[in-house]
């Protein structure tokens, strides 16, 4: 399977140029850039961990590409995805959000149905990759 | 003013001299605001009928009262204070009225609209009147609730961010079974879209009663969850003959799971508060289908401007609306829509005579209302629908997915693609209201979902002339 989060997830994988490009485009508005990685990808999993703070100061593609590199080179093999934040009143969120490196195997999840009464299920999402324990995943 | 013991004589005297009428009047801060059309029969002078419009809908009768002495009735005259001809609309004028805030009870739509859409509406002097928009002032806004959600936490819960939201209305509305119904649920969501939709009109009917419709639906979120890694939703329509009916169906959805129910505008305005509450304490979100706003929002000489309905919606504090397309199947002027998704979408509304906005509109804090566009879209004018409508709005494409060639879950993957394919090259910096064709052609290359989409689709247009234009601009726009 392939996990579609992110929004650029129905688009071939994006090449470094695209990467830069989105980049530059967010930085051009004025948001501040976050790298965040994690081998935990259940959707409701919202804390990937950050690849450093947000670039608050850094205005500079190339050297946010640089980040996005060293990321990748440090985990190559788990999801990492670029955030782009805004502080302006009335967003105070992230206002962008993509992946920019995948496992080449993606197991998915496991729909568990834990069935109660009068028809009703129960479920939960599981991970198959997260049957092992953080770190030794998706090696 | 003559003495007061002439002025309140027993009989009929016209509503400017009763004290309804102030051209010297400034509006306080703490005033609502109304902007009415009026068009007077003939012989009325529109002085007068603005001054009956203030009377009738404050605190006027057809007479003198002698009673008025016992109050400070100065203070809850309504008072019209402008009265400006239609441009190229002769026998029509838009009329400013300030009301004073004690006229109305904190936090409640049901009262603020008894009185500005009461009685005043079948007002005989009058061959149509229309309420055009209003100034909400701070003091007011801040006794509502507003969205239970907003944009910036319903993107949160979802986790997507930088790209318009897409959905899918069930099609058909009327007749398919619970499990038929939850199949195609599933294969939209499952394809690629966000969230699937009731229709206005799926309640509990003898083919679909509604706790089956639930199950199944939530069996389709959930699968379609675990097959994408992603947030997936159906709103499921809430809406019943009794509030008891609808809070019974709300916590139903609550216990399943939804992260989404909806209701439709027909219920009324104290329902529609009454479930923003419900939706807020239970961290829900609250989708709204407008069900029944043509009615009265269509026509440009009488009834309620369909911006005035989005305001009120956001102060009653649902978190979806349907706000127009512009390019779809259903009524939809650009500049106007313009202007109700600014009153949906943004923090400080400016006036804007061309959009139809007719005053600053501080949102003092209310959280943002997510527009949603349906009707008679689809993925070959994606380019035209990112580009009037922006990002944050859920772009709906029920056909559109529904009647792909290649099925379901396909027509869903066309959508997406076409999406994140236009998003992408919008922030690359390409034109993409010009170059738009060129750059979903290209996608179809590797996309064959997409390529069925914009073969089957190509030439649907919806070219007619708009009914609710904009006064202000010489020459209406075109889709």
């Amino acid at each position: 399977m392939r996990i579609t989060q992110g929004a650029f997830s129905f688009l071939p994988e994006l090449t470094d140029a695209e990467i830069r490009a989105q980049i530059e485009y967010a930085l051009g508005e004025g948001w501040a850039i976050g790298v965040e990685y994690t081998d935990d990808p259940h959707p409701r999993n919202y804390l990937w961990e950050m690849w450093g703070n947000p670039m608050f100061d850094l205005r500079d593609a190339a050297g946010v590409m640089a980040e996005v590199i060293a990321c990748r080179r440090a985990h190559p093999r788990i999801y990492i995805r670029v955030n782009a934040f805004d502080s302006t009143r009335g967003f105070e969120t992230t206002r962008l959000s993509f992946i920019v490196n995948r496992p080449a195997d993606e197991p998915g999840f496991l729909l568990k149905r834990h069935e109660v009464g009068g028809r009703q299920i129960q479920y939960t999402i599981e991970s198959y990759a997260t049957k092992v324990p953080e770190g030794r995943r998706y090696e | 003013m003559a003495s007061q013991a002439e002025r309140y004589k027993s009989g009929v005297m016209p509503y400017a001299q009763m004290g309804y009428w102030d051209a010297h009047y400034t509006p306080k801060d703490t005033d609502v605001i109304a902007v009415f059309r009026i068009s007077p029969q003939d012989g009325v002078d529109p002085i007068e009928a603005a001054a009956a419009v203030a009377g009738e809908s404050s605190t006027a009768t057809w007479t003198v009262v002698w009673t008025d002495r016992l109050t400070a009735c100065e203070n809850y005259r309504a008072k019209a204070y402008r009265v400006d001809p239609v441009p190229g609309a002769p026998g029509q004028y838009f009329s400013y009225i300030a009301y004073d805030l004690d006229l109305f009870e904190e936090g409640s739509i049901a009262n603020l609209t008894a009185s500005i859409i009461g009685n005043v509406f079948g007002f005989k002097p009058l061959k149509a009147l229309r309420l055009e928009d209003m100034r909400i002032p701070v003091a007011y806004l801040k006794t509502f609730q507003g969205p239970a959600t907003g944009i910036v936490v319903e993107r949160e819960r979802l986790d997507k961010f930088g790209r318009p939201l897409l959905g899918a209305t069930t099609k058909p509305k009327l007749g398919l079974s619970s499990k038929n119904y939850g199949r195609v649920v599933y294969e939209a969501l499952k394809g690629g879209l966000d969230f699937v939709k009731d229709d206005e009109n799926i309640n509990s009917q003898p083919f679909m009663h509604w706790r089956d419709r639930f199950l199944y639906c939530m069996e389709a979120v959930n699968k379609a969850a675990a097959a994408t890694g992603e947030v997936k939703g159906h709103y499921l329509n809430v809406t019943a003959a009794t509030m008891e009916d609808m809070y019974e169906r709300a916590d139903f959805a609550k216990q399943l799971g939804s992260c989404v129910v909806m209701i439709d505008l027909v219920i009324g305005y104290t329902a529609i508060q009454s479930m923003a509450k419900w939706a807020r304490r239970n961290d829900m979100i609250l989708h709204l289908h407008r069900a029944g706003h043509g009615t009265y929002t269509r026509q440009k000489t009488h009834g309620i401007s369909f911006r005035v309905i989005a305001k009120w919606m956001r102060m009653a504090g649902v978190d979806h609306i349907h706000a127009g397309t512009i390019v779809g199947k259903l009524e939809g002027d650009p500049n106007i829509i313009k202007g109700i998704y600014s009153i949906c979408r943004d923090s400080f509304t400016k006036q804007n005579f061309e959009q139809g906005v007719f005053f600053d509109q501080d949102w003092a804090g209310l959280r943002k209302l997510l527009p949603v566009a349906s009707g008679g879209i689809h993925a070959g004018q994606m380019h035209q629908l990112i580009t009037y409508l922006g990002e944050d709005v859920v772009l709906q494409f029920g056909g559109g997915t529904i009647g792909h060639p290649h099925g379901i879950q396909a027509g869903a993957t066309a959508n997406r693609v076409a999406l994140e394919v236009m998003i992408k090259a919008r922030n690359e910096g390409r034109d993409i209201w010009n170059e738009g064709p060129q750059i979903l052609a290209e996608a179809a290359r590797w996309c064959t979902p997409l390529r069925a989409a914009l073969d089957t689709w190509k030439d649907v247009t919806f070219n007619y002339q708009s009914t609710d234009t904009s006064d202000f601009v010489s020459t209406p726009t075109a889709a």
